[in-house]
């Protein structure tokens, strides 16, 4: 690559600034782990299957690996860092996960995360076989997604419950 | 306070909140000074000659620091081979992996040369300017095909396929045969497909040269394996090379292979003098990791009138792939597994293993058991069916009984000692599986879902899973000065909750607080010896010694305590983090007690004891834990489109005593997930020129959370006597029947058109061929 293609971005990253100079070829998922040392959001396939690089912009779901980082110019990308409180106690989805034994190797556990704090923001009547569609663009290899959808579903009734 | 239990209680993973919060580490995640990283040339040919490779235009990319071909590395090796076959006296030809190939490729994925660059982006860039100047060779693309005379061969300077056969025999089977009124043969496809961990393979190496201290992070289920084989072929010794294991995302078999990646990018660091980290991505994770594929089975199994199992007899032939990288492991336990549940008085399997030019293959979970399984529950069906017989009635009559426990077989496991089914109760299981999947109302659901134009049916299939490999797994627990309960092994952590299942064992014998148990695994520099995660082996092997080890420290503690407090060993407890003596506020804390035991120069011990507080275990167990169970699953199926939806599936289940109930489950429906994928999905296809043909999540597919039943378990708990927990492996139970009892419940569904399946996966068109076949041949059914 040249100097030419290299660009300068700014962005918010979990509500603070975050500014680079990169290739413009760079994935915003790379930018994320290696520009800004956000390794929670893992790469999976990177060819937008499997949904493990999963984070929001502007609160939409989108695949890391798919976007590139100049692309997130401007915009606010929220990950899995952001997700605890500035005390590290896990929120109440983290939490659900820990109790329903939502995750394993925790490979593709950011992406989950992710993909069901977008749905659950604007949705809190989700029923299971919502939550069910809303998961099939994330794949886990360990859990067979039952703890996962239990995870989910708890948690939703725990949102529901400080409405 | 008081003392609390943690074997057997569904206590939290101490591993979750780090992975929750996007605090894992994997080794991806590590990045270290002056880093370069890794691409491989990749062969895109599935046989071919090699004639020249030039990297001189890679070389001359702006970013690049080495293009490495074997040349290259054959200074810092010792060999240009891995061999890491497990021995065995069937092979009939030695097809060792090249580190690099240089000569001749041998499936489509094969690494060539090696880019190292300042960012893989680069190193990338550069793949596309190495010229290889290659001659295509004749491919052998179906191990059918290749052991059928004239073939091509896989290998130029090789005489033919045929890398490996052997039988498994027991009892008088052809007389057997000859006896029998009722003989059936069935042929048998079956395929398994890839590993697919959502992390793929990974490394990082560097190599400290003023310490000599090579160090390689990396995505495997075996580090200490790795440690000495890296070890051996570079020429270090084992205290040179240090070998972790951080956060790995899955394994499922493939992992525990050793790869030509790993002592490449090691010899790389060595050669660039810069810490180098190889990522693999998905595309090369279905081209070059191990995968478990295509076993081709012709069997016969004879029966008397009451449907009694006379004898079971046939072939199996295994696509091993281009290189042996494990063994004969996988056919060896297909053709085990298919007698071990029942009682089957005569038995031959005569294997035969064929090169074909493809990735090597190696296990999934469940290493070639789903396969046995599969292979005799469709045979049971099919008695059930020419006899008119309730499917779960004939298993019911030969079923392996709870008073013939322990059991032992006629079959000996790969390292000679004869299999002996150690405990359960097989027909309890089945009949709890029964009662709980709603089998003896079906038929009536059935009649009225069919006059609504649906078709329900249900399956059922049994399973043994052999577990706990042996010979050891070494646990360390020590307690540190500030009172922790420091516990060490080789075991290795691949998302199974390893950490917490050791956490618990220990804690158990430490006041139940499992918050003062740190837990370090896959760090050959914590623990020099061992194996590793494969084989469903950890819980037996690493839980029995943390268990033994654990109770070691424990009694030297209060020994110790004893002296210290001056009070009857008998009269202390350990509660939370310290000693204390019952019904007294007298105490010490069990980092004093180690203080104490650390000595003071110049003075005697407490009590004149060895010093330390701390004990390292190795419990030896030979003879392998046998977990089992029960699958009964409803399905329905669209006969216009062949789409199965599963409906419900119940898994009777005994693995023993459980260490943590919910991670058992989390095991066995995992395990279950695995299965439905191999029953419905997973297909890693290659065409007549054994190109692969399924290279990405498009293609070959994975169960996804809409696919996937709501799994009802059922937990039995029959101790093992083969150890002092009485635990059993689980990590691959669920996989083991699930194909079986799907592809059971599918043709029963098809009930009255006559549809036979002998093959797994089964697409929505292989429904609609089955289908259409039968209707095209109305005269033989």
């Amino acid at each position: 690559m040249t100097g030419a293609s290299r660009r300068a971005i700014k962005l918010q990253v979990n509500g603070k600034p975050h500014a680079a100079e990169v290739d413009v070829r760079l994935t915003l998922a790379d930018c994320l782990r290696q520009e800004f040392k956000l390794t929670g959001t893992h790469l999976g396939c990177e060819h937008g299957v499997c949904g493990a690089c999963t984070v929001l912009l502007d609160g939409q779901s989108v695949r890391a690996c798919l976007m590139l980082a100049v692309q997130a110019d401007g915009r606010a990308v929220a990950t899995v860092e952001g997700l605890a409180g500035a005390d590290g106690k896990l929120n109440i989805l983290q939490q659900a996960f820990k109790d329903h034994h939502g995750l394993q190797c925790g490979f593709c556990t950011p992406g989950i995360l992710m993909t069901l704090t977008e749905c659950f923001a604007d949705k809190p009547d989700l029923t299971e076989q919502d939550i069910r569609v809303a998961l099939s663009g994330n794949i886990c290899r360990c859990t067979g997604y039952q703890g996962i959808v239990d995870a989910a579903m708890d948690a939703l009734r725990k949102m529901r419950s400080l409405l | 306070m008081k003392s609390r239990h943690t074997f057997g209680e569904r206590v939290s993973r101490i591993e979750d909140d780090a992975l929750l919060t996007g605090r894992g580490r994997f080794v991806d995640d590590i990045a270290l000074p002056g880093m370069t990283e890794a691409a491989f040339l990749r062969s895109p040919y599935a046989h071919a000659a090699i004639r020249r490779i030039d990297v001189t235009a890679a070389l001359a990319l702006p970013g690049v620091i080495a293009v490495l071909t074997l040349d290259d590395l054959r200074p810092y090796l010792t060999t240009d081979k891995l061999a890491v076959g497990m021995p065995s006296p069937s092979y009939r030809l030695e097809v060792d992996r090249p580190i690099l190939a240089s000569t001749e490729v041998t499936y489509v994925g094969e690494p060539i040369a090696v880019v190292i660059a300042t960012s893989r982006y680069i190193a990338e860039d550069a793949l596309n300017l190495i010229a290889l100047d290659a001659d295509p060779l004749e491919v052998v693309a179906d191990c059918r095909e290749a052991l059928k005379p004239g073939a091509p061969r896989a290998h130029r300077a090789l005489p033919h396929n045929l890398v490996a056969e052997f039988d498994i025999t027991y009892g008088q089977v052809d007389a057997a045969f000859a006896a029998a009124k009722t003989v059936l043969r069935e042929k048998f496809w079956q395929h398994r497909g890839a590993g697919q961990s959502m992390e793929g393979r990974g490394i990082l190496a560097r190599f400290d040269e003023s310490e000599r201290l090579l160090t390689l992070w990396n995505s495997t289920q075996t580090p200490n394996v790795g440690q000495r084989l890296l070890a051996d072929l570079l020429g270090l010794e084992e205290t040179e090379v240090r070998v972790i294991a951080p956060d790995i995302g899955g394994g499922f078999g493939p992992k525990l292979v050793f790869y030509c990646e790993e002592v490449v990018i090691a010899a790389a660091a060595m050669i660039v003098k810069a810490p180098v980290k190889w990522i693999e991505d998905r595309r090369e994770h279905f081209m070059s990791t191990t995968q478990e594929r295509d076993q081709y089975w012709d069997v016969e199994i004879a029966v008397d009138d009451d449907a009694r199992v006379l004898g079971i007899r046939g072939s199996l032939l295994h696509d091993h792939g281009a290189y042996t990288a494990r063994g004969v492991n996988i056919p060896y336990n297909s053709a085990l597994t298919v007698p071990l549940a029942y009682n089957v008085p005569n038995y031959r399997m005569d294997v035969k293993l064929a090169l074909t030019n493809k990735v090597p293959v190696t296990p999934i979970r469940g290493a070639g058991q789903p396969q046995g399984c599969f292979v005799m529950e469709r045979l049971l069906d099919r008695v059930a069916q020419k006899l008119n017989l309730d499917r779960a009635e004939v298993r019911r009559r030969n079923l392996v009984r709870a008073d013939q426990m322990p059991c032992t077989k006629e079959i000996k496991l790969r390292g000679g000692t004869f299999v002996v089914l150690d405990s359960g109760d097989y027909p309890a299981s089945q009949q709890a599986a029964l009662d709980a999947g709603g089998w003896s109302g079906f038929a009536e659901r059935q009649k009225a879902a069919r006059a609504q134009g649906r078709h329900i049916g249900i399956g059922v299939a049994n399973y043994v899973e052999g577990t706990g490999r042996g010979p050891f797994e070494p646990v360390r627990v020590r307690v540190s000065a500030s009172g922790k309960i420091l516990v060490a092994s080789s075991a290795t952590a691949m998302g199974q909750g390893t950490k917490t299942m050791l956490a618990q064992v220990v804690a158990e014998q430490f006041g139940g607080e499992i918050d003062n148990v740190v837990v370090t695994t896959g760090d050959t520099s914590a623990m020099s010896s061992g194996f590793g995660g494969f084989n469903s082996r950890q819980a037996v092997m690493a839980g029995s010694s943390a268990h033994s080890a654990a109770m070691t420290v424990r009694a030297k503690a209060i020994q110790a305590a004893s002296h210290l407090l001056e009070a009857a060993p008998e009269d202390l407890e350990i509660v939370g983090s310290r000693i204390q003596v019952v019904g007294s506020d007298r105490f010490i804390s069990l980092g004093d007690v180690s203080r104490a035991l650390a000595g003071i120069a110049g003075y005697r011990l407490p009590g004149d004891m060895e010093p330390g507080l701390e004990a390292t275990a190795q419990v030896i167990v030979h003879d392998m834990a046998f977990s089992s169970g029960s699958a009964v699953a409803e399905v329905e199926v669209d006969v216009e489109t062949g789409e199965v939806r599963v409906k419900n599936l119940v898994l009777s289940h005994d693995c023993g005593r459980m260490i943590n109930p919910t991670l058992v489950d989390g095991q066995v429906i995992g395990g279950v997930a695995h299965g439905l994928g191999n029953a419905l999905f997973e297909w890693m296809g290659y065409d007549s020129n054994a190109q692969p043909i399924t290279t990405n999540f498009g293609e070959y597919l994975l169960i996804t959370a809409t696919e996937m039943p709501a799994i009802k378990i059922l937990h039995s708990e029959s101790p093992s006597p083969l150890n002092a927990l009485g635990v059993k492996g689980v990590g691959e139970s669920g996989v083991i029947p699930i194909a079986a009892v799907i592809v059971s419940a599918v043709e029963n569904a098809l009930e009255g058109l006559n549809v036979r399946l002998a093959h797994c996966p089964i697409s929505p068109m292989d429904v609609l061929k089955a289908i259409a076949d039968v209707r095209k041949a109305p005269s033989e059914s």
